[in-house]
């Protein structure tokens, strides 16, 4: 066995050993870590879940252009394929008189009077065309390309666009509101990242400034840096991995568990069924995250912790 | 194999020196005792061997190692040929008798079997056969630093500081530790003791340096010492 291989077998079994045995300052560190870890998965998870529900409210927004009748069908291509090349447009769908009025029909079915008056005139309905935007909150770009003056001719003067009006309030409130949601879902994520990484490698600083004397033994007896850190930063790893997983366990149990057993789907605001099946469907990227995340603060924060007390201590 | 030449150190909060144009010549092999009061420079002197200071003027020669050469770099090196043993143990807490003496030869890269066979001979020598697997924690001031002792010991250096390797001892135990330090010198170690236990002095008749307001107060060989 060549001596690199030797040293760095010693440096983890050393950094094993270390662990067993400075247990409840490692129990302390994982729990903290374990905590932090928690409320990052538990940040990313809800950020998730809110932005699906956020997303299933956007999509529902559309607009509708209504159209004069008797326009040609080469005028109305013209203007669907000009409408198409819109940026913010996602997709378009066009409503014919006969479908509108079918689709009213069925929504007022069970009002009988309404049937009869428009069973005794003409089809009073427009043709429309309804168009699923991009980003709800950039609406205004579809609504000035259609309120082009070369495009009045095809308009319906009266009903014009569904974007105007109340309509038009409420859908830029809902824009606004979901789009700051998002955004302070996002930040949430961000700080308690943040905030985790900083308790977390204050932990272990902590726990490295309780075995400084060590650090110093070692360094008067001529271990190298990199023999007296290693170890530290294998324990910072292990650290990492151990509370990683139990992170993962805790969120399991709290999602999985309380929509097993207490047949809940949601927990406040939260869609706890949306939760479960991303954290499964997530599950090998979750997994990764929690564990590289660990594992990599944990040896970060070791080896940061180890380095001051090797540089500045000692000579 | 120690030479101290008009070595000075101040440090920088304090308004005398705690060594004044100190100049010590060691030969191979010999058993020099270093005596003085608390503040005499005992430490400071010893500190300076193993490059735990720098001197603020002087130089430094040890085992052929000219400190004023030695790049921070190479610090470890230094250290791994000088055995040292501390008045506080200074073992490592979380690992057995075993390990903290496998500890000194591991970081200069010794392998499994040499481990394995020069241990136990060295704890041998230091009468703690048995004991490998305890933790300092379970052992007695004299046994902790009689592993001390055999952790210094182990990589066979050509010099072996000891700090008031006595100072937390009781006598017999203190004894036992001197014992030691005899034998390893028969073997061909130079031992450099600090102490202020006027028994041993007198009992181990050998070359005394007497330190006193970080000067060389007194040096004679075969000396006892009154304070």
């Amino acid at each position: 066995m060549s001596r690199k291989t030797n040293t760095f077998k010693r440096i983890l079994k050393n950094g094993a050993v270390g662990f067993t045995r400075n247990f409840s300052l490692a129990a302390a560190a994982i729990a903290v870590m374990s905590i932090t870890l928690t409320v990052i998965l538990f940040s990313i998870l809800a950020s998730a879940t809110f932005n699906n529900t956020i997303s299933q409210i956007r999509a529902k927004v559309n607009v509708s252009v209504y159209l004069k009748d008797g326009i040609s069908k080469s005028d109305l291509n013209n203007f669907t394929n000009r409408l198409k090349e819109q940026k913010n447009v996602k997709s378009i769908s066009y409503i014919s008189k006969d479908k509108a009025l079918a689709i009213f029909k069925a929504e007022n079915s069970n009002n009988a009077s309404l049937m009869n008056a428009v069973s005794a005139i003409n089809n009073p309905l427009p043709a429309s065309i309804e168009i699923i935007p991009v980003d709800i909150n950039n609406i205004q770009a579809i609504k000035t390309f259609i309120d082009q003056q070369k495009y009045s001719a095809l308009i319906d003067p009266q009903a014009g666009t569904s974007y105007s009006g109340d309509r038009k309030q409420a859908i830029d409130k809902i824009a606004n509101a979901t789009k700051i949601i998002k955004e302070a879902g996002a930040a949430a994520v961000a700080i308690f990242s943040f905030v985790s990484v900083i308790i977390i490698f204050n932990t272990i600083r902590m726990a490295i400034f309780n075995r400084r004397d060590e650090i110093k033994i070692m360094r008067l007896l001529g271990a190298n840096k990199s023999y007296i850190h290693g170890p530290f930063v294998v324990e910072g790893i292990i650290y990492g991995l151990m509370s990683g997983l139990i992170s993962m366990l805790v969120i399991y149990i709290l999602f999985a568990g309380s929509a097993n057993t207490l047949q809940a789907t949601s927990f406040g605001l939260l869609d706890i069924s949306y939760a479960e099946n991303y954290f499964k469907s997530n599950l090998f990227i979750i997994v990764l995250i929690q564990l590289g995340v660990g594992m990599f603060i944990g040896a970060i924060s070791s080896a940061v912790a180890t380095r001051r007390y090797l540089k500045n201590k000692i000579k | 194999m120690i030479l101290l030449d008009r070595v000075s150190k101040k440090y920088p909060k304090s308004s005398e020196p705690a060594l004044d144009k100190i100049s010590l010549h060691v030969e191979p092999k010999e058993f020099v005792i270093i005596v003085g009061q608390s503040g005499a420079g005992k430490t400071t002197l010893l500190r300076l061997l193993t490059r735990e200071e720098k001197p603020t003027n002087g130089k430094i020669i040890v085992g052929g190692i000219d400190y004023d050469k030695l790049k921070d770099k190479k610090i470890p090196m230094l250290r791994r040929k000088i055995g040292v043993v501390f008045q506080d143990f200074k073992l490592l807490p979380n690992k057995n008798v075993f390990e903290n003496v496998a500890f000194a030869l591991e970081i200069v890269g010794a392998s499994n079997e040499e481990i394995k066979k020069t241990v136990p001979k060295v704890l041998a020598i230091v009468n703690l056969s048995g004991k490998e697997k305890n933790m300092p924690s379970q052992l007695s001031g004299g046994e902790r630093q009689r592993v001390a002792i055999a952790r210094a010991l182990v990589r066979q250096p050509k010099i072996l500081i000891a700090d008031e390797p006595t100072g937390n001892l009781d006598p017999v135990n203190a004894w036992d530790v001197i014992q030691v330090l005899e034998k390893i010198n028969r073997f061909g170690t130079t031992v450099l003791l600090t102490t202020h236990n006027v028994e041993i002095v007198d009992k181990l008749k050998r070359r005394v340096v007497i330190l006193k307001d970080g000067k060389v107060f007194s040096d004679k060989a075969k000396s006892g010492y009154k304070l």
